[in-house]
């Protein structure tokens, strides 16, 4: 059993200033996970009459992207590969300070405490993170053959979760990539390639207009990306771009 | 008395679907465009349909309940998606799946049904390839398969072990497209708290805004309920937090039927239960049951010192390991249909064969299939599914070992639809696992995301229409008619004694005990005795609950419990109608397992004569007894034969 002392953000709505509160927590199970041991803490605020902290979470074995905190200065924690939901207190120590903060970036205000807008990541996919196929009438499904090297590639691409940990992470916010991991997954696919040029610079255009900031290739996003999603991306992102702008650029 | 009438197509079976659209009413392009429709939810179901609508020229609302659509719990399926493909060459048909999959379910769903959804499986794969989902491909750059069980074939496609997060990655780009041309209008964090009736017709509904706490009111010539299935009235499940069946509850109250509310799938590849605190399970995907091995100890002394953890399972010997399923199934083995194997898991835990400190656990051995193919080619495989079962358990897999236990995964009771997949309610249509349709008894894996899609893309595109074609005329509707306004004062009302009670108990706490009373007597073993003291159990909990329930108020709109409570109010009253069915179904079918009627063996002994129906029930008012109809199953293509799969 643990006991921690948590330092947590609290911020009433998008108008408050928000500030650091603290709560002793004892008795925590070392196999509870993160999410458990604030569930743990809620129920106790809730029985005392206070407000609980507010978080975003669902699926909680970290695939769905919901979850996403800043313990003690890192997004979803300190460990690798690891969301925030997929983080276990076995990890801490008895007696540790925790320290959990929302995802702080322009492009992502905060709603309530824990709890942040990411909105602006679905308005980047729907700015061109996809192929433009209806309904129906398409080919079988065989009779488009990927080298499997490729397909691959575009899975590992495909693996992003959405959650916005290397936007939170950046020094300039920058969406890029998450944005180059959508993009990668289709240019690597022969489905995606008749929009290539076109989604490129559409999705980097959309990415400007949202306020999100600019690669200075630092690779905080990939040290921190829970799911391991590679800078290689933002790479084929980059050289695409220009070739795009080069050959079929778009009018403005 | 209402008529449940399931408007199969004539004709035989496997021209019904053909049939259907051959003849359906349509809807010409700018009609389209002065007709509304509401989706709830955005998983596989419903942002499916929602796009194909949006693209079809319809105006589209679509609602979810996390911050964006991509968040929806389709996004945890793990091993895949089936079709009839036969890519393979292993004899796979469109007939074969659909037998499986009727045998699956054990006789309990609906021929044209199950047949429509094996034909259109193909049609499945063909539109996410196109869409660019990245499946799994074989060196020469074809689509790989793998096998699940309930089939001799390999007919399941899959990327990696995150196949619903790429089918749903899929249908969520379709619907971004849609947003963006302006057919479809998104509205995040919204839950369903009522679906508002006019003239009997399902015309709009009232949604919370998670963020204001605002209520808000939205008409639309149709509504789709796609807002997932109710596993979470046990508390713990593999379902997602929000995940709930308050959407189809709201509409079982305005008179939609509710079918089949006891058949709850119980998967057998779960992380185990480790504490009270526990908020969810974790599912481990059923493909690891094809290279993984079943066992527990065959000796109880050796059960018991592995519980002690006096040894490990690495210590128990070859010839001391009993395969269990592969002794009990030596047709299908390690991979039977999930009902089965999840019971032979309880089968031999209760007989004090179980492992792990709690005797609740099996062991899934990976050591003949590391020999067999080599460490490399089984982290390919299972990387994945392995790490998360370290991060969780603490226990490397490779080496030892994983522990499972079933848990509760997926209800494939759900709102009563008939062929078009409308409800009892005109103009209210269900689809995905919120509707009872397609599994019978019992689901087979890598064909919830199948059904999912296919009501969502191929059947819904269509029948939405001939619903909407005589519709053409009716004006836009105003989302403040009294009818708007009364049900959202109802729902202001429900809130307001909610947060009056201000009692002692949380939410949770409630709701874990619920979990419990379903759990131990509507759960994987069930009997009359039982039932019935479950209905007593649940009904004073309710009671309880409406007493001294503790709904803090907060500052702003934003309010959690409040959210869980109106949510556990209704698994209060879920609770009560599934262990009604059970109780009324004498008979074990699929996963509905009633311990009076099983083989000398052990199997379930389903009663042909007495209940080869669906059964769906109609409201009545609180605290009334539901009123059962019957829609009995005619089989006229398959044999209907005990299961067996030995």
């Amino acid at each position: 059993m643990l006991n921690l002392k948590l330092k947590i953000w609290r911020q009433k709505n998008n108008i408050d200033k928000g500030r650091f509160v603290e709560y002793n927590v004892d008795n925590i199970p070392e196999e509870a996970s993160f999410l458990e041991m604030l569930d743990i803490l809620n129920e106790r605020l809730v029985l005392q009459g206070e407000d609980p902290v507010t978080f975003d979470h669902d699926c909680r074995e970290g695939i769905c992207g919901a979850c996403g905190l800043y313990i003690n200065g890192h997004p979803h924690g300190k460990y690798k590969n690891t969301t925030t939901c997929q983080l276990h207190m076995r990890k801490f120590k008895n007696g540790e300070t925790i320290t959990i903060e929302p995802w702080r970036s322009e492009a992502f205000p905060i709603i309530k405490d824990l709890m942040v807008d990411r909105s602006a990541l679905d308005r980047l996919i729907q700015s061109g993170g996809y192929v433009s196929v209806r309904t129906g009438g398409v080919p079988d499904a065989n009779s488009i053959a990927v080298n499997k090297h490729d397909a691959d590639l575009s899975m590992d691409a495909a693996s992003c979760i959405g959650c916005g940990a290397c936007v939170a992470t950046c020094k300039n916010g920058s969406a890029m990539l998450f944005v180059s991991a959508k993009f990668s997954q289709l240019a690597l696919l022969p489905q995606g390639q008749v929009e290539t040029y076109e989604r490129v610079q559409k999705m980097v255009a959309r990415m400007d207009e949202l306020g999100f900031g600019n690669c200075s290739n630092t690779y905080a996003c990939m040290a921190e990306c829970p799911k391991g999603i590679s800078v290689t991306n933002i790479a084929r992102m980059n050289r695409q771009f220009l070739a795009a702008k080069i050959a079929e650029p778009l009018k403005k | 008395m209402k008529e449940l009438n399931s408007k199969i197509p004539a004709g035989p079976l496997s021209e019904k679907w053909t049939n259907y659209k051959a003849h359906q009413n349509l809807v010409n392009p700018a009609n389209k465009r002065k007709l509304d429709i509401i989706v709830i939810g955005t998983g596989l179901a419903g942002a499916s349909a929602a796009a194909s609508f949006g693209e079809m020229g319809f105006n589209v609302k679509v609602f979810c309940i996390q911050d964006s659509p991509r968040r929806a719990h389709s996004i945890a399926a793990q091993g895949g998606i089936n079709a009839a493909k036969n890519y393979p060459n292993d004899g796979d048909s469109v007939y074969r799946l659909f037998y499986d999959t009727i045998k699956g379910g054990d006789y309990r769903a609906r021929e044209a049904n199950v047949y429509r959804l094996a034909e259109l499986s193909n049609n499945i794969i063909d539109q996410c390839v196109a869409q660019g989902v990245p499946f799994a491909r074989e060196y020469g750059g074809l689509l790989a398969n793998r096998s699940f069980g309930g089939a001799q074939v390999s007919r399941t496609f899959y990327a990696r072990g995150q196949t619903g997060q790429q089918l749903l990655l899929g249908a969520y780009g379709a619907l971004s497209k849609e947003i963006e041309r302006g057919t479809v209008k998104m509205y995040a964090r919204r839950e369903m708290m009522d679906v508002v009736l006019v003239d009997g017709r399902a015309r709009g509904v009232i949604m919370r805004n998670l963020v204001t706490g605002e209520l808000e009111r939205y008409a639309a010539h149709a509504v789709v309920i796609a807002s997932g299935g109710y596993g979470r009235v046990f508390f713990l499940s593999t379902n997602a937090m929000s995940s709930n069946g308050s959407a189809e509850w709201q509409a079982y109250k305005k008179g939609a039927m509710m079918a089949n509310p006891c058949f709850t799938q119980i998967h057998p590849t779960c992380i185990p239960v480790h504490g009270d605190y526990q908020s969810k399970l974790t599912l481990m995907s059923e493909s690891l049951r094809n290279d993984g091995r079943i066992w527990v100890p065959k000796n109880e002394k050796v059960a018991e010192r592995l519980r002690k953890g006096e040894i490990k399972a690495k210590d128990v010997a070859e010839e001391e390991r009993d395969y269990y399923l592969e002794r009990r199934y030596p047709a299908f083995g390690n991979l039977v249909p999930r009902d089965v194997a999840s019971r032979a898991a309880k089968e031999r835990c209760d007989a004090g064969f179980g492992v792990n400190n709690t005797g609740l656990a099996v062991y899934l051995d990976f050591k003949e299939a590391i020999g067999r193919l080599g460490q490399k080619v089984v982290e390919e495989k299972y990387g994945n599914l392995f790490e998360m079962y370290e991060r969780i358990v603490d226990d490397n897999p490779y080496e030892t070992p994983m522990m499972i236990y079933p848990a509760v995964h997926y209800t494939m009771g759900g709102l009563w639809v008939d062929y078009e997949l409308q409800t009892t309610i005109p103009g209210l249509f269900a689809a995905g696992e919120a509707n009872f349709s397609d599994h019978g008894a019992n689901r087979l894996g890598a064909s919830a995301l199948m059904q999912g899609l296919s009501d969502g893309y191929f059947i819904l595109p269509y029948t939405m229409q001939n619903y909407l074609s005589d519709q053409i005329g009716v004006p836009r509707f105003n989302p403040d008619a009294p009818e708007f306004m009364e049900a959202e004062k109802q729902i202001r009302e429900k809130i307001n004694r909610l947060m009056a009670i201000n009692g002692k108990q949380t939410v949770d706490s409630i709701h874990r005990r619920l979990g419990l009373i379903m759990w131990n007597k509507v759960g994987m073993a069930r009997n009359e005795q039982g039932l019935k003291q479950a209905i007593e159990e649940i009904k004073a909990l309710r009671k309880e609950f409406w007493q001294d329930v503790k709904v803090p108020a907060t500052s702003g709109g934003m309010n959690n419990e409040l959210e869980k409570a109106l949510r556990v109010a209704d698994f209060l009253e879920m609770g009560e109608l599934m262990a009604r069915d059970a109780l009324m179904r004498n008979e074990s079918c699929g996963g509905h397992f009633r311990e009076e009627f099983q083989t000398p063996d052990g199997e379930a002994m389903r009663n042909d004569a007495e209940y080869s129906f669906v059964a769906a029930y109609e409201y009545q008012g609180p605290d009334a007894e539901p009123v059962l109809y019957k829609e009995e199953l005619k089989f006229e293509n398959v044999e209907v034969k005990q299961r067996n799969y030995k």
